[in-house]
């Protein structure tokens, strides 16, 4: 397993590109391990990788289910930002930025991260003067943002309706230049790739199906492939935390998993430059380098476990994307498609020791996590390694709400459909 | 998916609001039990399968129900009034 650099692409290119090795190993599990990572997503194999790298803890494996990535790693709309105002978020989605601003180089391994910048429309003078405080949080904690004003917005996306006569005219934008984009598979497969060259098992197709415990501490998972013996174990497993909390007698918990759909169009010449979100409904947009327009809105406001949708959801969206740019009414829709979302009672996510002695968790997403992995793994790691948080994640703890420190971005409280 | 409203007969989600798990019980008022307003307000069984959960016909008859569904397969098994279901004169 080489590196990857622009001779090998050459040498290989040479050879025809048949002596391209495995970028992972496929191992079987060993009987024991230092820590399980259960879930072969963006954060469990980032938390693997950051195990291994940071703190030197190699006698690692990670579960997955069914293949590496198979999840909401793959099925997000690819949007990297760190536009916040709660300070806690701030710090934790901007450590995540900067992470993701050296992860090819560190990785060696191209994520196609694009700082395009991401564009906040702002539909009404109220609207206007919530994004402006925003913005000025943002500056405040040292990330970049700006102001635009209808004219700067038309000039930087000539396809959007700016006019006075639009359904629901825009008033303005904050952008956030450093956000952007990033290749999402890329991003599984770099993470999974960095971490078994750092001798991380990476186990595929292996369901945990109940936990091991001597006591109260979890010693280990039993799971499809046998039984695994771990010192500590590690949930990275997004909608199906409940389920699996439930195999560790955990019933009820402070998470919905709600189904989100995301749309991908056919593909055009160049069309928008930059992430553009609509401020009068709930959606968010951008141009894939292949030239499809990739977006999605708001959930389909139902429990569901399900991977896919339902239809007024679409129409809800597509009335948007059509509303904000009318010329891409006749494009065709190439795909479409859902992943699981672990909504949390705060929008927040949720990275700490316990419920369990032995059990470390990391859920409660929503749907903004593609963004944190990077932050993800890097906290949760250091959480599992030190057994105690770091500091970008010593406030997303699980005992938040009974104390009544609930981290609540929108201010709609524990209604988990709304964040 | 498809609701039969009790009322109204079958309708499209579209009409419906969502309105959550049906199977909480209010701690009474007077409680101030701390855990069991942390499980009311915070916790939730969230199943993957049969799920009881609050819907309101917005778009209709404007009555609240109690849906039965599926959350693997968004299957309805059945829909009846919230107010009938909880046996009380809450809806």
């Amino acid at each position: 397993m080489a590196e990857y650099s622009a001779l090998s692409l050459l040498k290989n290119a040479l050879s025809g590109n048949r002596d391209w090795k495995p970028a992972w190993r496929k191992p079987d599990p060993k009987p024991s391990y230092d820590v399980i990572v259960i879930g072969g997503g963006g954060h469990g194999l980032a938390t693997a990788y950051y195990l291994a790298a940071e703190h030197g803890i190699t006698n690692v494996a990670v579960l997955e289910k069914g293949w590496l990535g198979s999840g909401n790693i793959g099925r997000n709309t690819t949007i990297v930002r760190s536009n916040y105002l709660l300070p806690e978020s701030l710090r934790f989605y901007e450590f995540s930025m900067k992470l993701w601003e050296n992860l090819s180089h560190e990785l060696n391994y191209n994520v196609m991260f694009s700082q395009r910048g991401v564009l906040n429309l702002a539909h009404s003078p109220g609207q206007a003067d919530a994004f402006i405080r925003r913005g000025n949080a943002m500056r405040h904690s040292g990330v970049d943002a700006e102001w635009l004003t209808p004219q700067q917005i038309a000039r930087k996306v000539p396809g959007l309706d700016t006019s006075k006569s639009a359904r629901f005219p825009v008033v303005g934008g904050l952008l956030q230049p450093r956000a952007g984009t990033a290749r999402h598979d890329a991003i599984a497969w770099g993470y999974a790739r960095a971490a078994d060259r750092r001798g991380v098992d990476l186990i595929e197709n292996c369901e945990v199906t109940g936990f091991l415990r001597t006591g109260d501490q979890i010693t280990g998972v039993s799971t499809t492939r046998g039984e695994i013996r771990a010192k500590k174990v590690a949930l990275a497993v997004a909608g199906s935390t409940s389920r699996v909390l439930q195999r560790a007698g955990i019933e009820r918990f402070p998470i919905e998993s709600h189904v989100l759909q995301a749309f991908v169009s056919e593909a055009i010449k160049p069309f928008v430059d930059c992430v553009v979100t609509f401020g009068a409904g709930h959606l968010y947009m951008s141009q894939s380098d292949k030239g499809g327009l990739v977006f999605g809105g708001s959930l389909d406001f139902y429990n569901s476990y399900a991977q896919r949708g339902n239809l007024p959801t679409v129409e809800d969206v597509m009335s948007e994307i059509c509303a904000m740019f009318p010329s891409v009414a006749r494009l065709r829709l190439l795909r479409s498609w859902g992943g699981v979302m672990d909504m949390s009672m705060d929008g927040s996510p949720i990275i700490t020791r316990g419920p369990l002695p032995g059990l470390y968790l990391n859920c409660g997403w929503c749907y903004g996590g593609f963004k944190a992995t990077p932050a993800s793994g890097y906290s949760f790691a250091w959480t599992i390694a030190k057994d105690e948080p770091h500091a970008i994640n010593a406030p997303f703890t699980l005992s938040r709400f009974e104390r009544g420190a609930a981290i609540d971005e929108t201010g709609h409280g524990p209604i988990p459909k709304l964040h | 998916m498809l609701i039969d409203c009790p009322h109204c007969g079958p309708r499209d989600l579209a009409e419906f609001s969502y309105q959550g798990d049906a199977t909480r019980t209010r701690p009474d008022l007077a409680s101030t039990d701390t855990k069991a307003w942390l499980d009311y307000v915070y916790h939730r069984p969230n199943p993957a399968g049969r799920h009881r959960e609050f819907w309101q016909h917005a778009g209709g008859c404007r009555a609240h129900l109690v849906v039965e569904r599926d959350t693997l397969t968004h299957e309805i098994f059945t829909v009846s009034f919230a107010r009938k279901t909880s046996g009380g004169d809450a809806a």
